[in-house]
């Protein structure tokens, strides 16, 4: 079947098999290997994009189901070239360390901070409970997700021309 | 000459210089290669634990239209490839010819032009089992009468592998009759593992034109996987290059070859063309090496007063059906020796029998430290034991018998000479940083009111960095690591090491490293690794080996080219070399601090039409191997603070104070990444993780769905602190900090537990203390853990 699926701003229209899971289209199809495999079974949160504007697990997703849909992943996370503050957190707070689950857990972090900016450690770690993480113990991605809520409260603060950013 | 920087150390938490590619996506892992015109694999794995085959009919999958070939055990038997050595020099089927020895054991081989048609025609292959009495309980293998298991190996009759013993006996017992106190304790490690988010897997590619194979493969150790490829495959050894890309996490599974890389590679050659296997979720837990699976019987000797007199240790060590066990040859239980933990004793024994049983091979594969972790466990719960029945405070007894700074080097009873050590200034660092004494109090008016609330400590010695090559080698490859460093005219320096980070952060601590020998920039060391290629021999990353032994060679051999810089400065200062120093990262004549040379400087003299001393061919660049004079021995001292909930069991982690001494820190931002890690392992292990089996073998822990990991809401807000005490033998002091906190922390879990639940009296439970486990418990009937 033919499915048209937009992916970080771009249409890509591909012949696929309806059983194709969108991880799979993502990786295989368009060579955007940033998102990543972890478990089928919706535990790990390796796979995790946005359809639309949400959060979902792309292993148990099918393309098809995508069709006519927006899909966002960590290759589309920093605008203009310039690093998401969830990004740079990551960075500055070693919020990562073998770098398999962090995109899925970037873009959580980016839905939770749109959503509340300025979120309680609980709230972060009751936030990424869906996703596996077997490098950081959890410490280093709640303070890199806190450390993007501080930033971007102090570019607002600064107005939309300023920022210390 | 004009004013210069002041001079910083190199050493601080900088940021990883790895993670600019992960953040945006652009990491490379195995399963993100793409060669054109690649076939992809997929594996037919058993059913059933224990069966004979008595046929393999293929012909549906080989008609599928776009399967390329269908491999079996005969296939690979006619190559002499059917059973491949493991690194316990034992063998293992690669596909199964005679019959199949554990669930999820390998089949049949698969190559099709996509994922999902090699998973297709999986499912057209016809596999004829004659069902076999399987051995499931450890504890029964070794029953006359049992199954025998590995019947491929000419007059086997039982299901033993070998009896390992350390310490003295005679002794031990002698302290034993003396005693005024003996506390005994049977335990189970249950068999758990390391489940890295990233699968296995490989890429294999022959160029049928220049003969050279080359492999992306998910390896801690592409060195040593390439010598024995080689040795085994018949390929010549300048032919092979194995490529370890970004690895999504190891913890020590991805040490050993596994069947399907073997499986890739031999499809490559019968196919002309890449081939890329991944295993699934289902295939890595119940296939890949898993760890533990030690049922222990302790047993601890002390004085009334509560002085630790001795310990004796029997072991049964099961290791699945085949002995796949990664360790250095001569320790078939690990370091299980260092089981005397921190402690003044005089004597100890132990002893372990290892079987085989009808489950997955492997035993020495997450974060262990070579079986460092079941050792800790088991000292730290009969101490804790001890305390109990002494009615002395856990702390204070710990505090009486722990290993005095006067003492190092220390040799244990069982052989281990311990480097250095100030233990009772870091228990108390930890009992401060708890607040002990006002835990204890909350403890005392929670219990008035019937709450659970525990409170455990673990003090634990870990045994790292791999090894003196007389004492240590695997497949007879000893365990030193290479070290290259060049140096270009610019300044600018590459290193490439023989170690391969799968998340440790080696491009940025080993640049660390040689940018505070050579004075130059962090961002000026380009570290290589994971290639071999481009990198020295050397045995690679497990048992926390990097920092000590590559770490040291990358130290070695920068202190190599600074030395050789040192000619070269002499020269353009017109000084001689004896009247240089280095100091502020460059060398300067002494005295005379103004007169001096950066690297920068020197390496660009070298390389110019400077007449050069003798002792100096044109570069400053150098090579050395560190071979290691003795193990590093980092140490620490853990508190956890649980709550239980009476009614259901379940246990909540409040609190968990971790003080780790790993002597120098170079990064310590990565250090403390590294301890939160292992410490999240030691909740999940003693709280949830367990890879179980019913009675059939049927493996109950074959999906994330049942093999249950911590998450971000298990895991409390980790406290850390520390102390330094200096490895006296390494270069730059360090010891390796990369297993501490899964060898210590499972225990100070436990501990906490089993203080939370003394008021019903319960002794001990076995992990994981999931909620089911600790009701069971307080009812007064605590269950086996690794039996459905």
């Amino acid at each position: 079947m033919q499915i048209t699926v937009t992916v970080n701003d771009a249409a890509f229209t591909r012949e696929v098999e309806p059983r194709l899971l969108l991880i799979h289209f993502l990786r295989d199809d368009l060579g955007l290997t940033g998102s990543h495999w972890g478990c089928d079974t919706s535990n790990c949160g390796a796979c995790v994009v946005w359809l639309d504007e949400t959060p979902v697990k792309s292993c148990t997703v099918l393309a098809a189901m995508a069709d006519g849909r927006r899909v966002r992943t960590v290759e589309g996370m920093a605008a203009g070239g310039r690093l998401d503050p969830v990004q740079e957190g990551f960075v500055q707070c070693h919020g990562l360390q073998c770098g398999f689950c962090t995109p899925g857990m970037m873009l959580t972090a980016r839905w939770l901070l749109d959503h509340n900016p300025d979120p309680t450690a609980e709230e972060i770690r009751e936030a990424l409970s869906g996703q596996v993480c077997r490098c950081t113990g959890y410490e280093n991605i709640v303070r890199a997700v806190q450390w993007a809520s501080r930033h971007e409260a102090a570019g607002r603060d600064a107005g939309p021309a300023g920022g210390t950013r | 000459m004009t004013a210069r920087q002041a001079y910083l150390s190199a050493y601080g938490p900088v940021r990883r210089k790895e993670d600019a590619r992960f953040i945006r996506g652009r990491g490379t892992f195995v399963d993100d290669v793409q060669l054109s015109g690649m076939l992809h694999g997929a594996i037919l794995r058993s059913p059933l634990a224990h069966a004979a085959i008595r046929c393999v009919d293929t012909a549906a999958a080989q008609a599928h239209p776009k399967v390329k070939a269908v491999i079996t055990g005969e296939t690979l038997a006619a190559r002499n490839l059917a059973w491949m050595p493991t690194l316990s020099r034992d063998v293992q089927a690669v596909l199964a010819t005679d019959k199949v020895r554990f669930q999820g054991q390998e089949v049949a081989f698969v190559v099709a032009e996509d994922r999902y048609s090699a998973r297709d025609a999986l499912e057209l292959i016809n596999v004829e089992y004659e069902p076999l009495p399987a051995v499931i309980d450890a504890e029964r293998a070794l029953d006359p009468g049992a199954p025998v298991i590995r019947d491929d190996v000419a007059g086997k009759a039982d299901n033993h592998i070998f009896d390992w013993a350390a310490g003295d006996k005679a002794a031990a017992d002698a302290a034993f009759a003396a005693a005024d106190v003996v506390v005994a304790q049977d335990m189970l490690y249950p068999r758990v593992h390391p489940a890295p988010l990233e699968t296995c897997g490989a890429v294999a590619d022959l160029d049928e034109v220049t003969g050279k194979l080359t492999i992306w493969s998910t390896s801690q150790a592409p060195h040593a996987h390439r010598t024995l490829y080689s040795l085994f495959l018949g390929l010549p050894e300048h032919k092979i290059r194995i490529i370890s890309p970004d690895i999504g996490g190891g913890f020590g599974s991805k040490a050993p070859v596994y069947p399907g890389y073997v499986c890739a590679i031999v499809a490559s050659q019968l196919t002309g063309r890449p081939v890329k296997w991944m295993e699934d979720r289902s295939e890595n837990l119940m296939s890949t090496a898993f760890a533990r699976d030690y049922h222990m019987h302790g047993e601890i000797a002390a004085t009334r007063d509560g002085t630790i007199l001795a310990l004796r240790v029997k072991v049964l060590a099961d290791h699945g059906a085949f002995n796949g066990a990664a360790q250095p040859t001569k320790f078939p239980a690990g370091f299980f020796g260092m089981f005397t933990g921190s402690y003044d004793l005089r004597a100890a024994h132990c002893q372990v029998t290892g079987v085989y049983t009808n489950k997955a091979p492997g035993g020495v594969a997450y974060s262990c430290s070579f079986r460092v972790t079941e050792a800790v466990y088991l000292v730290e719960r009969l101490v804790d034991l001890l305390a109990r029945e002494l009615d002395a405070d856990p702390a204070e007894l710990r505090m009486k018998n722990l290993l005095r700074p006067e003492q190092f080097p220390h040799t244990t009873p069982t052989g281990w000479e311990y480097d250095s050590g100030d233990y009772a200034r870091t228990l108390q660092v930890a009992l401060d940083a708890a607040g002990y004494p006002a835990l204890r109090k909350e403890q005392a008016e929670r219990r008035e009111r019937g709450e659970l609330m525990g409170i455990g400590i673990s003090f634990f010695t870990e045994a790292v960095g791999a090894g003196p090559r007389k004492h240590m080698d695997i497949l007879g490859l000893g365990m030193a690591d290479g070290a290259d460093l060049r140096v270009h005219p610019t300044g600018k320096a590459v290193l490439a090491v023989s170690c391969q980070t799968q998340g440790q952060g080696h491009e940025t601590t080993f640049a660390q490293i040689v940018a505070e020998e050579l004075g130059i920039p962090v961002d000026d060391v380009e570290v290589v690794h994971g290639d071999t290629d481009r990198t020295p021999f050397g045995l690679g990353t497990y048992g926390s080996r990097s920092t000590p032994v590559s770490g040291a060679a990358a130290a070695v051999v920068a202190r190599k080219v600074r030395e050789r810089a040192k000619i070269v400065a002499a020269a353009l200062l017109e000084a001689s070399a004896s009247d240089l120093e280095w100091g502020g990262g460059r060398w300067q004549v002494r005295g005379d601090p103004a007169q001096g040379k950066t690297l920068a400087e020197i390496a660009m003299a070298a390389h110019s039409g400077l007449e050069l001393p003798e002792g100096v061919l044109g570069h400053l660049d150098a090579d050395t191997v560190y071979n290691p004079p003795n193990l590093t021995y980092p140490y620490g001292a853990y508190v956890c603070v649980v709550d239980v909930d009476p009614g259901t069991g379940v246990v909540k982690v409040r609190r968990f104070v971790a003080v780790d001494d790993c002597g120098v820190r170079i990064n310590p931002m990565i250090v403390a990444g590294q301890i939160h890690r292992g410490l999240a392992d030691g909740l999940g292990m003693a709280l949830m993780q367990a890879i179980t089996f019913d009675a059939d073998g049927n493996c109950l822990g074959g999906s994330f769905m049942d093999y249950l990991l911590p998450t971000s809401v298990e895991c409390p807000s980790w406290e850390l602190a520390e102390t330094v005490t200096p490895c006296p033998h390494h270069p730059i002091g360090a010891k390796g900090v990369g297993e501490s906190a899964t060898v210590g922390s499972p225990a100070a879990v436990v501990n906490a537990v089993m203080d939370a639940l003394k008021p019903y009296g319960v002794r001990h439970a076995d992990m994981p203390l999931t909620p089911a486990n600790v009701w069971s418990a307080i009812q007064g009937t605590p269950v086996r853990t690794d039996l459905a």
